[in-house]
């Protein structure tokens, strides 16, 4: 079992959701028990890797290959080192609790619980893919779950929501296929494999295109194929002015859908950028990222800050800081340093983790209140008040309170940031005071004052959404108080990647 | 220095109260539930007073050492590994670290014991407890973390803490309102506080010697020493970013607005949190790295003006406020003042005298205004006071002690500590700064007095219920204000002018604190030095008598019917007016543009070309209807035609077919001979 450790964690799921399909449509807890118990291997797995994960090299470990189109050289062929095995972790983890939090969906539930777990299989596919055309299968047929999802069980702009989901992640998709065919073409022999790719030996073109913008700007090959994928992975991130499509959908998806949104879906934009155009494109990636990548990392977070501030849907102001807080996972990779990267995918880890707390517990309010209006509720602390526990935990995790898993990342990168750019560190650490804001605001208006009578009666958080919030609270802590249970996995492996670039930058 | 002892003891000092806090904050509702507030109260009490007897070890400890080597570490983990950036979880107790501990483990105790009294009507006195302990522990780190970054984790940590007493009593929004108001402040400074860090950091890291360690900084000063960003010394840079933080910690222009408001957590947390403890940081921090701070002597000009300028301020507005506990607010931020004007002429063990004899008089006035609040049912309008001596006599004493001590009588606590900066600031030639100094002794004196005649003295103008139930508080409140109140009057003596014996704590502080070597000055100097400052106390005495004792305050004294300048202190200075207009309104300002800019400009850009899309493929619809279908359909009708007029040539007749197959052939044939050979 141990050699096929990463294909039982991506097919499982899988294999759930042909059983899912098999059952009848009206055994709606039967459906979900099985889904719940398709999701409990690749978690179980994901400790077993976690702890027979290698930190000290750089390579792939638990690699499996197998042809598979051999007519275009294109193989199953998946691995993971520390930059993936960190978000496969992360996605095992979630997949599981969400299922939990999607416990109370009674419309369609087999069509939920089968998309989901279909979504499952696609979303842990694309963190061990190694060969492109297996990483674009698992990408799309991650999508296509996540364009349903919205739309069937989505709110009441559903349908707006989910086509501009799908419009923008579909742009994001063709240019990323573009760039992939371009660079199965320019490499010499032809691959997919994207191992290959990021050795040193197929080194693609940065001699200036003829073609005009490119001759102006003095971008070649490297440089258009890295700007296709950039905006690509952009859309997911999602990086200005491409975020847009995060607070419709995430307003209008249901909780556990929101949770994999911003958990797993936004850091496999910033994946992509550090396991494609980093090794792939190391010299456009230092033409280009530099200033450019911080620029609009640090962008992001005060921007992201301010429109999450000004928000009055719960929702929404989350997804906003989801905005923010993405944004220092750019300024970080960004920084070309040590604590720069690594503080970057630590920040990827502990906001998969802290924003999945924050939606959940906005989903906890919605399912009672039916509604997520900042200004309708008040004094929610004096009648749930272990809910507002948890809530105060994730909001001061979210506002980087050291101690807390974010303040870690946080630091890391604005310390990575500092010695290459003052002035855009400056302007990013001002988020720390905008973040503050929002969030102590939020949390004023909802669960602080005198009590709303409206609310009185509402119920406590049940053992199911503790069940949910529990594991998630305790990483924060742990990881905040000893970071090296995350840090020690990236290490190796992020320094490598960070070096392939450093050697380029002028 | 180089060699500090080992230990595994000094974590226990800081980790005693998070098990406290932690037990408390977690299962505290339930045990409070089965066994009572009393069980909660040793949870919460049993820990910080653990800590303090670690913290008497600490000491005795560092007594038994040579005075140049009274350095204790206890490496617990590395908590932050990043290629050369390594960040360790150590606590490090050397003779300033010493004195912090017992201060805070030790005033914090008895704080802890005086809330049993204060607050045993509280429901949810777990959660009191959790934070006081989740202070504790998060104040001890502060002070005993071995580097920078550890020390901001109990900075931010005592900023939660603040927050979650401030508002402690969440139901009535003008608390939240005020611990937000402390938290977000607090967060600007910590914005110039991380900046700072990172400064140090990657300069220190530029000459090959990148720490955090205050011992290593402290030693590496001097890699410091013509390094320059953006034109201007890094050393000075640093000290700055790092003041930035410290103005917002400790109260000082411009960061200070938020400490009056958070007079509006439970008045243990004031004495605890927002007089002896957590606002002291920011002295504590700039003793901690005298060093460097000393190879900054432009920032050290600016922190003696902000420190003397902060000091005039608050006491300006102190004079004039009815609250009890807003006087002794603004009272604690003028004698921050007094702290960092030490700091900035380079008189450390001055401000650190201060800084401990402020802890015991500002606390023992703090709960003292606490136990004439509980006596008075929540009442805390001095106007609504006067005539408690007689009611409250163990308050009253203790209460006297307090406000001698801080108005500078000669031979109290107070005096010593305020004298030594006044001499310092002369000695110094700051004259001016030493001019403000004297006449904030002078206000000083003045506004404490004024509280004491009309807390204490003349008719008690209280409703008649209130007078009627007026009683001393019970032992467990006024033990510790006795144990404080003997704190103020005995402390002074271990900092002593010179002419008057020997200075322990400089003494103490020596392997930590490096003072400059300053030029001698003769006995009469100082005695006349000292004089005025007395003069001054006196004064402000006497004015205070005439206006306040002799003549009786009024209960409905109204602050609107008096003269301009009153108002413009009573209502302090609109300070807060400004602020919330500019930087709260311009926040929201800037927010609500990103929202409408995403909303107007962005998504409709985006819907627009979703749009045009649509435009697009409804023009393609029209060409596929009329144009590609027509086509098609004229295919299909000329198909359909042609077969129908082809239909006539199948005729059925074999000779037919044949001479249409050969006529074909025949024509290929010459087709293919004519043209393609």
């Amino acid at each position: 079992m141990t050699e096929h450790v990463l294909s039982y964690m991506v097919f499982f799921p899988l294999a759930g959701m042909l059983i899912v399909l098999c059952l009848p449509s009206d055994r709606h807890d039967l459906i979900r028990w099985v889904s719940a118990a398709a999701t409990v291997p690749p978690l179980l797995l994901g400790i077993w890797l976690y702890a027979n994960f290698d930190t000290t090299t750089t390579g792939m470990q638990f690699v499996e290959r197998a042809a598979w189109i051999p007519a275009f050289n294109i193989e199953y062929y998946v691995g993971v080192d520390g930059l993936s095995v960190s978000m496969v972790l992360l996605t095992a983890l979630l997949s599981f609790l969400c299922i939990f939090a999607s416990w109370n969906i009674d419309k369609g539930v087999k069509g939920y619980f089968a998309l989901f777990l279909l979504l499952d299989t696609g979303m842990t596919g694309v963190f061990v893919a190694l060969d492109f055309v297996l990483f674009y299968v698992f990408w799309e047929v991650m999508l296509l779950p996540m364009y349903f999802l919205i739309g069937i069980w989505g709110g009441p702009r559903k349908e707006y929501a989910a086509i501009k989901f799908f419009l923008y992640t579909l742009l994001g998709s063709v240019l990323m296929l573009v760039a992939i065919l371009a660079l199965y073409f320019y490499s010499e022999p032809n691959t997919f494999d994207m191992t290959k790719l990021m050795d040193r030996s197929s080194l693609f073109s940065t001699e200036p295109l003829g073609m005009w913008p490119f001759n102006v700007w003095g971008w070649g090959f490297q440089h258009v194929v890295w700007m296709a994928l950039f905006i690509g992975f952009a859309i997911k991130i999602p990086a200005f002015p491409f975020h847009t499509w995060l607070p419709d959908a995430h307003v209008e998806a249901p909780t556990a859908i929101s949770v994999i949104l911003a958990g797993i879906l936004l850091k496999m934009g910033t994946y992509g950028i550090l396991r494609i155009n980093y090794p792939m494109l190391p010299e456009a990636t230092a033409d280009l990222a530099f200033w450019f990548l911080a620029a609009l990392g640090a962008w992001n977070i005060i921007y992201g800050g301010l429109c999450a501030m000004a928000q009055t849907d719960m929702k929404k102001l989350v997804a906003y800081s989801s905005v923010s807080h993405m944004g220092y996972v750019m300024l970080g990779m960004a920084a070309f340093n040590t604590q720069g990267i690594n503080g970057a995918v630590l920040q990827m880890f502990n906001h998969g983790t802290i924003t999945a707390m924050l939606f959940l517990l906005v989903g906890v309010i919605y399912d009672r209140a039916h509604h997520r209006d900042i200004d309708g509720f008040g004094g929610l602390a004096s009648i749930m008040p272990v809910y507002a526990g948890f809530t105060a935990l994730a909001f001061f995790a979210s506002m980087g309170l050291p101690g807390l898993s974010g303040f870690v990342s946080e630091v890391l990168v604005l310390l990575g940031a500092w010695p290459k750019y003052h002035a855009l560190t400056i302007v990013a650490a001002l988020g720390i005071v905008i973040t503050a804001g929002y969030m102590l605001w939020m949390m004023q208006r909802v669960y602080l004052g005198p009590p709303n009578e409206k609310y009185r009666s509402l119920p406590e958080i049940n053992g199911r959404e503790i069940f949910t919030l529990f594991p998630l609270g305790v990483i924060v802590v742990i990881v905040g108080v000893y970071p090296r249970v995350v840090l020690d996995l990236l290490q190796a492996s992020l320094n490598n990647i960070n070096q392939m670039v450093i050697a380029h930058l002028s | 220095m180089d060699h500090p002892v080992q230990t595994d003891f000094l974590r226990w000092i800081v980790l005693f109260p998070l098990l406290g806090a932690a037990v408390n904050g977690l299962l505290g509702a339930r045990i409070q539930e089965n066994w009572g507030k009393r069980a909660v109260a040793f949870i919460a009490c049993a820990p910080v007073t653990l800590s303090f007897l670690f913290s008497l070890w600490a000491f005795g400890r560092l007594l038994g050492l040579p005075a140049k080597e009274r350095f204790l570490i206890d490496a617990f983990y590395t908590w932050i590994p990043m290629g050369s950036f390594s960040v360790d979880v150590a606590f490090w107790v050397d003779p300033l670290s010493a004195i912090m501990i017992l201060v805070v483990s030790g005033i914090g105790g008895l704080i802890h014991f005086y809330s049993i009294g204060y607050m045993h009507e509280d429901r949810s006195l777990w959660r009191y407890f959790a934070y006081l302990n989740l202070f504790t522990f998060s104040m001890l780190l502060l002070v005993t973390g071995d580097n920078l970054l550890l020390m901001f984790v109990g900075w931010e940590g005592v900023g939660l803490c603040s927050w979650a007493l401030i508002g402690f009593w969440y139901n009535d929004h003008t608390n939240t309102r005020a611990g937000n108001k402390a938290f977000i402040v607090n967060r600007i400074g910590d914005f110039g506080f991380v900046l700072g860090i990172f400064l140090l950091y990657w300069t220190l890291a530029g000459q090959g010697q990148g720490t955090l360690a205050f011992r290593e900084i402290q030693e590496h000063v001097g890699l410091l020493a013509g390094m320059q960003l953006w034109g201007i010394g890094v050393a000075t840079l640093v000290t700055f970013l790092l003041f930035i933080g410290a103005t917002g910690k400790s109260a000082q222009i411009p960061l200070y607005v938020w400490l009056p408001d958070a007079m509006q957590g439970p008045t243990p947390v004031s004495a605890l949190i927002h007089a002896a403890t957590m606002v002291t940081a920011g002295v504590y921090m700039i003793a901690r790295l005298n060093d460097l701070f000393s190879a900054a002597p432009a920032t050290l000009g600016l922190i003696a003006v902000i420190g003397a300028a902060t000091a005039l301020f608050a006491a300006t507005i102190a004079v004039t406020q009815n609250d009890i506990k807003r006087v002794l607010a603004y009272s604690t931020i003028s004698q921050l003042g007094y702290m960092f004007l030490a700091m900035g002429v380079g008189a450390y063990t001055a401000g650190v005298f201060h800084l401990l004899t402020h802890a015991f008089f500002k606390a023992c006035l703090f709960l003292g205004s606490g136990s004439i609040i509980h006596a008075m049912q929540g009442e805390q309008d001095m106007r609504r006071m006067g005539g408690l001596r007689t009611a409250m006599p163990a308050t009253f004493w203790t209460f006297t002690i307090g406000v001698l001590a801080i108005a500078g009588t000669p031979f109290l606590a107070g005096f010593f500590s305020k004298d030594a900066i006044l001499w310092q600031a002369w000695a110094s030639h700051n004259e001016v700064l030493w001019g403000v100094a004297v006449f904030v002794a002078g206000l000083t004196a003045f506004y404490m007095f004024r509280q004491f005649f009309m807390v204490f003295f003349g008719e008690c103008r209280a409703d008649h219920h209130v007078r009627d139930h007026l009683h001393e508080s019970p032992k467990i409140m006024t033990y510790p204000l006795w144990i404080l109140a003997a704190g103020s009057v005995v402390v002074g003596y271990i900092g002593l002018p010179p002419f008057m014996g020997a200075n322990l704590l400089d003494g103490w502080l020596d392997p930590v604190i490096h003072l400059p070597h300053g030029e001698h000055h003769s006995v009469a100097e100082e005695v006349g030095v000292m004089s005025v400052s007395i003069a001054a106390a006196a004064g402000g005495v006497s004015i205070a008598y005439f206006l306040y004792f002799l003549r009786t305050p009024s209960r409905d004294d109204s602050p609107e019917a008096k003269g301009v300048a009153y108002r413009v202190l009573y209502n302090k200075y609109y300070v807060d007016e400004v602020y919330q207009f500019v930087f709260v309104g311009g926040t929201l300002l800037l927010a609500r543009i990103g929202a409408a800019f995403d909303r107007y400009i962005i998504d409709t850009i985006v819907d627009g070309s979703a749009k045009l899309t649509t435009i697009i493929s409804w023009f393609n619809g029209l060409f596929d209807n009329y144009v590609v279908d027509m086509l098609v359909n004229a295919v299909a009708n000329v198909t359909f035609a042609v077969g129908n007029n082809f239909r006539r040539v199948q005729t059925g007749n074999i000779n037919s077919y044949l001479y249409v197959v050969v006529g074909a052939v025949v024509v290929a044939l010459i087709v293919k001979l004519r043209y393609w050979s």
